[in-house]
């Protein structure tokens, strides 16, 4: 079996992103980024399945500028075989996203796509689903548990309260959630084998797909800024607080 | 404009997620509910008094028991011939099923709005709700989630609405519901709880944790968080999560105790109205945004103040 599984070049997660003074968006020149910490949960879990040989290739599909190469290529050093990059360098939405995954998925027909399951920059958690729902096929999202046995996988869902678990007619979209598993660290001999494993690139057109948004970004501003608060000497006084408050 | 509301519930009542969704809904317009399950008929009675309600579908069937989205999604798209708009609330099902009819739509979904500012114009947190985008939709129609804790609750009494029963293509046989583990607890929800106290790394372990944590939060008659520093160590479920990636709450008062207050976290709790921080690091980044914070070691202070309360 085949598994793709798309990654997305993002902001560090480390990195407190700034508002541009214009209102149009987040600062990110000059800013580190690095792959969206949901997909590499979801290039790990392909290569635990092909370390159990379950999996027999895994492709690294990335839709984003000339940059995003640098997220393929980590893809490729964590253990992914080949990758494609779709460049464009305007921002693509989850739907347009899907499309093209879309076309990726006829053309090379895995058994599994593994997404993240939102990326930390626009926080939709939407491609998994609109790209099961294209292609007429079962979702898992948010998943901590995912086993393939036959021509089923199932697959463990976080969910509000607790965990469910579903079962799933293969061919299939799976989206990962934060303790699916711990990611790898690439080595430095696997990074170096990384530069020249293939990447292919492409266009969105390549696929037929208009990525003109539907959604227009009329402001992006700050959150409202919390008024500075107080600090309390001692428990004592914190008690007090509450009671004030109304709370105790 | 006519809004369709995912009702969330358990088959039996209607959960408090919906009524926030509902009051985003009627900002828009006409709204009306669907209720998919099995043997859920109460809640659609339930469902058609909320307050504004104008009419209840009601799709009974074995293969909406578990929400399953390769079952439910067909159904709503179905549904949405007849309706501009479909508002869910931003809960693991209305998260799992509302893209999905997005893209049966081809409508591109406004994620975890925290406002309406127009007919088609919304605010949305992103970057873990560092920055606030305004976003305009130029699709045809709405498929929206609500932030529960951005919205006042619609009241559960005064709606009279008519139930009717709508029909799907019922099973797509993609997907099976095999079974759910669902964590018990006998103190408030998380999502709708007034008070919550929260625990972190520097709770050491999950018995420390159960012996410092929950008998502040019994006092308080509070829920239960954790960070994800927290639930990683296993120290609580993950369902205690707050965060980005976890709940995303919004109390009266919010008691961080050991928590560091990473970018992930402050994302998911600080819009709570009062933000009380207990941590013996006073450069940690949670008294940025504390409104009363005590620099203290946390297995002293802790106790002590479960005592004095």
């Amino acid at each position: 079996m085949k598994i793709l599984v798309p990654v997305k070049r993002v902001i560090d997660y480390n990195v407190k992103p700034r508002v541009k003074a214009d209102g149009t968006g987040v600062d990110l020149a000059n800013v580190k980024m690095s792959m969206n910490p949901f997909d590499e949960i979801a290039v790990e879990e392909a290569i635990r399945l092909k370390e159990k040989g379950v999996a027999a290739e895994i492709v690294a599909v990335s839709v984003g500028p000339q940059k995003a190469q640098e997220t393929l290529r980590t893809a490729l050093a964590m253990g992914a075989d080949r990758a494609i990059l779709v460049m464009t360098d305007d921002e693509v939405e989850p739907l347009a996203v899907a499309k093209i995954l879309k076309g990726i998925v006829e053309e090379e027909t895995p058994g599994l796509v593994i997404l993240g399951k939102q990326a930390i920059d626009n926080d939709c958690n939407q491609t998994g689903q609109m790209l099961a729902a294209l292609l007429g096929r079962p979702q898992g999202t948010f998943a901590s548990a995912v086993t393939v046995e036959g021509d089923t996988v199932t697959v463990t869902r976080e969910v509000d309260g607790g965990l469910e678990t579903v079962k799933l007619v293969l061919p299939a979209i799976v989206t990962t959630d934060l303790r699916l598993n711990e990611p790898r660290y690439a080595s430095l001999p696997n990074i170096m084998k990384a530069k020249s494993k293939p990447l292919a690139t492409k266009a969105p057109a390549d696929y037929g797909v208009d990525t003109t948004p539907r959604l227009k970004t009329l402001k992006v501003a700050e959150p409202p800024v919390r008024s500075a608060g107080i600090k309390v000497p001692d428990v004592d006084t914190l008690v007090a607080k509450l009671k004030e408050m109304g709370v105790a | 404009m006519k809004t369709l509301v995912w009702v969330e519930h358990d088959n039996t009542s209607v959960k408090d997620a919906t009524l926030a969704a509902v009051t985003a809904a009627s900002q828009l317009g006409e709204v009306h509910l669907l209720v998919a399950g099995s043997g859920c008929a109460a809640v659609a009675e339930q469902a058609a008094k909320i307050a504004g309600v104008g009419k209840v579908h009601l799709a009974d069937d074995a293969a909406y028991a578990n929400a399953l989205a390769e079952n439910v999604a067909p159904l709503v798209a179905s549904l949405m011939a007849s309706h501009d708009a479909f508002v869910a609330p931003a809960t693991s099902n209305g998260k799992n099923i509302a893209p999905r009819v997005a893209a049966l739509l081809d409508v591109m979904q406004v994620s975890d709005i925290l406002s309406i500012e127009g007919p088609k114009t919304f605010t949305r947190p992103t970057y873990a709700g560092n920055a606030i985008a305004t976003v305009e939709s130029s699709d045809a129609k709405l498929v929206i989630t609500v932030r529960g804790t951005a919205f006042a609750k619609a009241a559960t009494e005064g709606g009279s609405g008519a139930v009717e029963a709508a029909a799907g293509a019922a099973d797509a046989g993609l997907s099976s519901f095999v079974g759910a583990e669902i964590a018990k607890s006998e103190r408030p929800e998380l999502t709708s709880a007034k008070i919550i106290v929260s625990g972190g790394r520097a709770l050491k372990d999950a018995d420390t944790f159960q012996q410092v944590i929950f008998p502040l939060a019994d006092k308080l008659g509070a829920a239960v968080g954790a960070s994800r520093a927290a639930v990683d160590a296993g120290y609580v479920p993950n369902d205690y999560q707050v965060g980005q990636t976890g709940k995303i709450v919004a109390p009266e008062v919010y008691i961080a105790v050991g928590i560091s207050g990473a970018i992930q976290h402050l994302a998911g709790m600080k819009d709570s109205k009062t933000i009380i921080a207990i941590n013996k690091d006073e450069d940690a980044p949670i008294f940025q945004v504390a409104d009363i914070g005590l620099v203290a070691d946390l297995f002293s202070a802790v106790p002590e103040l479960t005592g004095k309360l």
